[in-house]
C-alpha cells in the first residue's frame, strides 16, 4: 500500500460523498445522509493514513519531513483538515445538510492535487528546515479549513434568507426545508470563525516568530505576511458585526465569504500572483 | 462650555466609541494594504519603474506608494484604530469592572426580571437548613456562594470566570502592546547587511539606511560552506563565525556554527545566515603576440586590472571546469571584459588548459595581447543579516495576551447563578455572558437536584 494509491481512494471517497450529499439534498432520505457522511468519514480516515505513509515514505527516501513543504503537500492537508473541521461541526451539531457545501472544497483541492500537482516528494530547501514550519502550516491550515466550513454556511444562509424573504412558505417539501434555519446557519457560521479566528492568530504569531528567528524581522510587510493580515482584519470586523447595528445576518454572511476568498487568495493567489518569501509554496 | 460645544464634542466622542467606526477601519485597513502587494516596496526594481509612465509613478511617489505601510495615511488609519480600541474600552470599562468586583448578591425583583428561565419551586423546611444544603450543592457542582440575609430572606449568589469579562480588553490591549513594542524597535533597533569573507572579520556594519554603526565587537568568519542533496537542491548554508572583544575571542562564542533558521546572537545583536558568494583574485599572464615580454597579472573578482597596453580587464564570470559549457574542453575558463584604450570593448573566455586557444584568440584581433589563464585562488564570503530589536520582547508579550485574550473571550463564559429562600420558596435564576442556552441547561440540572435532594431530606 502506499500513499499515493491512498490519496486516489480519498479523492474517490470525497466525490462519492459530495454526490451523496447532493442526492440527500433533494431526496430528503435520512439513509442517504448518512452514506454521504460514511464516505467523507472513509475518505478521511484513508487521507489520515496516506499523511502518515507519506511522512514514512519520505524517512526511508533519506529526505525525511513533515508532508507540509510544498503546494501539493499543503493542498492535501488543506483538504484534510476541511474534512475534520466538518466532521467536528458534525459530531458537535448534527446539522448534516451542511456536507453538500463543504465537501465540495474539500473534494476540489483532493482532485487539483492528484491531477494537476507535482506529487513527488523532495528534500527540504534550508528555510524550511525547521520546527516551526510544523507549528506555523498546521495552526494556519486549521484556521483556513474552519472558514472555507464558514464560508460554506454563509452560502448556506444567504440562499436560505434569500428564499425566506421571497415569500414562499412551501415548507416541508422543498430542500429548503433541509436546510437549517437562518438563526442556526447565522450561529454556525460564528461558531466555526471563532475557531478559525484564534488558529489564524496562532498561524500569523507563529510565522513571525519563526521569521524573527530565520531572518532578524518578525514582520517584513511581504505580501504572503500582508494578506494574512487582511484575512485577520476581515474576520476581525466579522466578530464586531454581531455587535453593530446594521450590519447583522446578510451583511456579516457576505464578510464571511469575502474573508474566504481573501483566505485562498493569501494561500494560492500571492504565490501564483505576487512574489516574495514564499516561493516555495508555489506550483513548479 | 455651551451646550452646542458639548454636544460636538458629545458627538465627537461617541464617534470614536462607535463599532461603526471600528468597522469602518478594519475594512479600510484590508482594502488599503492590498496595495502594498501589488506594487512593489522600498527599492522597486528599476524594470518596474520604467514601465510606468511619468505621471502616474509621480502620484505613486507623492502618494507614498513605494512605502505604503510607513505612509501618513497607513499610519493615520492604525492611529484610528488604536484611538477606537481606547475610547471603545474607556467607555465599556466601568460597567464591565462594577460586574466583576461588585456583584449583585441579592436576588431582588428587577434582578429576577431580568434573567430568563426563573425557576421556582416550595419547600417549607426550616430556611437556614435549605440554605446549607443549597450551598453545598452550588459548592460542589458550581462555585462556593456567597450568602447574604437581607429583607427576611436568604440570598445565594455564586459564580465562576469572572474575570472572563475582560478578555476582549486584553486583546485590545495587547494590540496596542504590539504597537509599542513595534515602535519602540523601530527607534531603538536596527537592521543591517554584511558579507565576511572567510578568514576576515568586521566591526562595522551597514544599514537599510545607509548609516553604518559600530559593533563594539568583531566577528570573523573562519568557514562558510554549501552542502548539496543528490538532486543538486541546496540542503546547508553554513558560516562559521567566532566573536572578538578588544582582539581575544570570547568565550563560548567561538567556533559557532551559523545556519540557515539557526543564527548567532550576541549582546543583543543577531547575525542570521542570509546568502553567499565567491570572492578572491585570479591569476593571469599576458604577453606580447610573438609569446615574449611576459608578465603576470592577477585581478580582484569585484575590480578590474590594467594590462600593459593600456586597456582594463575585469572577470565576469569563473568556472572550475568548462566542460559543461564548452564540448570538447575542459579545466578552470574564465570570462573577462575588456576595455581597451580606444574605446571598445569585447568579452571573451580565457581558458587554463587550452592555450592554443588563447593565441588564437589574440591573432583574430591582430595586436591584441595574448593572455593566459592561471587559476585563482577564491575565497568564499558568507552575507549574513544584521539585527537588533529591543522591542521583539514586548511585541510577544502582546502575541502572548492576544492568545490568551482571543481564547478566553471565546471560549470562557461568565456564569452567575442566585437562589433566593423566602417564605417558603427557593427560586433560582442564573445568566452567562456567552452559550446561554447551554447554560440554561445545565442550570435546569441544578435545579432537579436541588429539588430531588431537598426532598430526600425532608423524608
Amino acid at each position: 500500500m502506499t500513499s499515493s494509491l491512498l490519496f486516489n481512494m480519498t479523492t474517490f471517497a470525497y466525490l462519492i460523498s459530495m454526490l451523496l450529499f447532493f442526492v440527500f439534498l433533494a431526496s430528503r432520505n435520512k439513509a442517504l445522509g448518512v452514506a454521504a457522511m460514511a464516505s467523507a468519514y472513509v475518505g478521511l480516515l484513508s487521507q489520515t493514513i496516506a499523511i502518515a505513509l507519506r511522512w514514512k515514505e519520505s524517512y526511508d527516501m533519506g529526505v525525511g519531513h513533515a508532508p507540509l513543504s510544498n503546494l501539493y503537500e499543503s493542498v492535501v492537508f488543506f483538504s484534510w483538515t476541511i474534512v475534520l473541521i466538518y466532521a467536528l461541526l458534525d459530531i458537535k451539531y448534527k446539522y448534516r445538510v451542511i456536507g453538500a457545501f463543504v465537501m465540495p472544497f474539500a473534494l476540489l483541492g483532493m482532485a487539483w492535487a492528484q491531477l494537476g500537482l507535482n506529487t513527488g516528494i523532495e528534500p527540504l530547501v534550508p528555510a524550511l528546515q525547521s520546527n516551526w514550519l510544523l507549528y506555523h502550516v498546521i495552526t494556519c491550515f486549521l484556521g483556513y479549513a474552519a472558514f472555507a466550513v464558514a464560508c460554506g454556511i454563509s452560502i448556506m444562509y444567504l440562499i436560505k434568507a434569500a428564499h425566506d424573504e421571497s415569500g414562499q412558505k412551501s415548507g416541508e417539501s422543498s430542500v429548503m426545508g433541509m436546510f437549517p434555519p437562518i438563526r442556526v446557519l447565522d450561529d454556525l457560521n460564528y461558531r466555526a470563525i471563532m475557531v478559525g479566528f484564534p488558529l489564524l492568530t496562532l498561524g500569523i504569531i507563529t510565522g513571525a516568530a519563526w521569521a524573527n528567528y530565520a531572518w532578524g524581522t518578525y514582520w517584513s510587510w511581504d505580501p504572503k505576511e500582508t494578506w494574512s493580515l487582511i484575512v485577520w482584519f476581515v474576520y476581525a470586523a466579522f466578530l464586531h458585526a454581531r455587535f453593530t447595528r446594521g450590519w447583522v445576518g446578510k451583511r456579516a454572511a457576505w464578510l464571511s465569504i469575502i474573508g474566504f476568498a481573501a483566505t485562498i487568495f493569501c494561500y494560492l493567489g500571492v504565490n501564483l500572483f505576487l512574489s516574495g518569501l514564499h516561493s516555495y509554496g508555489g506550483g513548479k | 462650555m455651551t451646550i452646542k460645544q458639548r454636544s460636538f464634542l458629545q458627538s465627537f466622542w461617541d464617534l470614536f466609541c462607535s463599532l461603526k467606526l471600528t468597522m469602518f477601519v478594519l475594512i479600510s485597513l484590508a482594502s488599503i494594504s492590498i496595495i502594498g502587494t501589488i506594487i512593489p516596496q522600498g527599492t522597486p526594481p528599476p524594470e518596474y519603474l520604467a514601465q510606468l509612465n511619468p505621471a502616474k509613478l509621480k502620484l505613486y511617489r507623492s502618494l507614498g506608494f513605494f512605502d505604503m505601510y510607513h505612509s501618513w495615511w497607513f499610519i493615520l488609519l492604525l492611529c484610528l484604530l488604536t484611538v477606537n480600541l481606547v475610547a471603545c474600552s474607556i467607555k465599556r470599562l466601568p460597567h464591565i469592572w462594577k460586574i466583576i468586583t461588585r456583584p449583585q448578591t441579592v436576588f431582588d425583583n428587577g434582578l429576577e426580571q431580568s434573567l430568563s428561565g426563573v425557576v421556582s419551586f416550595n419547600n417549607h423546611d426550616e430556611p437556614k437548613k435549605i440554605k446549607e444544603r443549597i450551598a453545598d450543592i452550588l459548592k460542589a457542582d458550581f462555585a462556593d456562594p456567597l450568602v447574604t440575609d437581607a429583607d427576611g430572606a436568604w440570598h445565594l449568589f455564586a459564580q465562576k470566570n469572572r474575570w472572563c469579562r475582560l478578555s476582549v480588553y486584553c486583546v485590545h490591549l495587547s494590540v496596542i502592546i504590539v504597537f509599542i513594542g513595534a515602535i519602540i524597535g523601530s527607534l531603538f533597533g536596527y537592521k543591517g547587511f554584511v558579507n565576511i569573507l572567510e578568514g576576515e572579520s568586521v566591526s562595522r556594519v551597514m544599514l537599510r539606511s545607509e548609516k553604518e554603526i559600530d559593533l563594539g565587537f568583531s566577528v570573523l568568519c573562519e568557514k562558510f560552506s554549501v552542502a548539496y542533496y543528490n538532486t543538486g537542491a541546496p540542503k546547508e548554508f553554513k558560516s562559521i563565525l567566532t566573536v572578538f572583544e578588544n582582539g581575544k575571542p570570547v568565550p563560548d562564542y567561538e567556533h559557532v556554527r551559523v545556519i540557515v533558521n539557526d543564527p548567532l546572537s550576541y549582546k543583543g545583536i543577531t547575525f542570521y545566515q542570509s546568502s553567499y558568494g565567491n570572492a578572491g583574485n585570479y591569476h593571469f599572464t599576458v604577453s606580447d603576440p610573438d609569446g615574449k615580454g611576459t608578465v603576470p597579472l592577477s585581478v580582484n573578482s569585484d575590480s578590474s586590472v590594467t594590462l600593459p597596453d593600456g586597456s582594463s580587464m575585469h572577470v565576469i564570470e569563473a568556472t572550475e571546469d568548462i566542460a559543461p559549457y564548452a564540448q570538447g574542453l575542459s579545466g578552470p575558463a574564465v570570462q573577462v571584459e575588456l576595455h581597451s584604450p580606444n574605446g571598445t570593448s569585447e568579452q571573451f573566455v580565457v581558458y587554463a588548459n587550452h592555450p592554443e586557444l588563447n593565441i588564437q584568440h589574440a591573432r583574430q584581433h591582430k595586436g591584441g595581447a595574448v593572455i593566459h589563464y592561471k587559476g585563482a585562488d577564491l575565497r568564499m564570503y558568507t552575507g549574513l543579516q544584521v539585527a537588533k530589536d529591543p522591542g521583539v520582547w514586548i511585541v510577544w508579550l502582546g502575541c502572548l495576551l492576544m492568545v490568551i485574550g482571543v481564547y478566553a473571550a471565546f471560549f470562557m463564559s461568565h456564569r452567575r447563578i442566585w437562589v433566593r429562600i423566602q417564605d417558603g420558596t427557593v427560586t433560582v435564576g442564573g445568566n452567562a455572558s456567552k452559550n446561554q442556552a447551554s447554560f440554561l441547561l445545565f442550570l435546569d440540572g441544578l435545579v432537579d437536584k436541588l429539588k430531588t435532594n431537598l426532598n430526600k431530606e425532608k423524608e
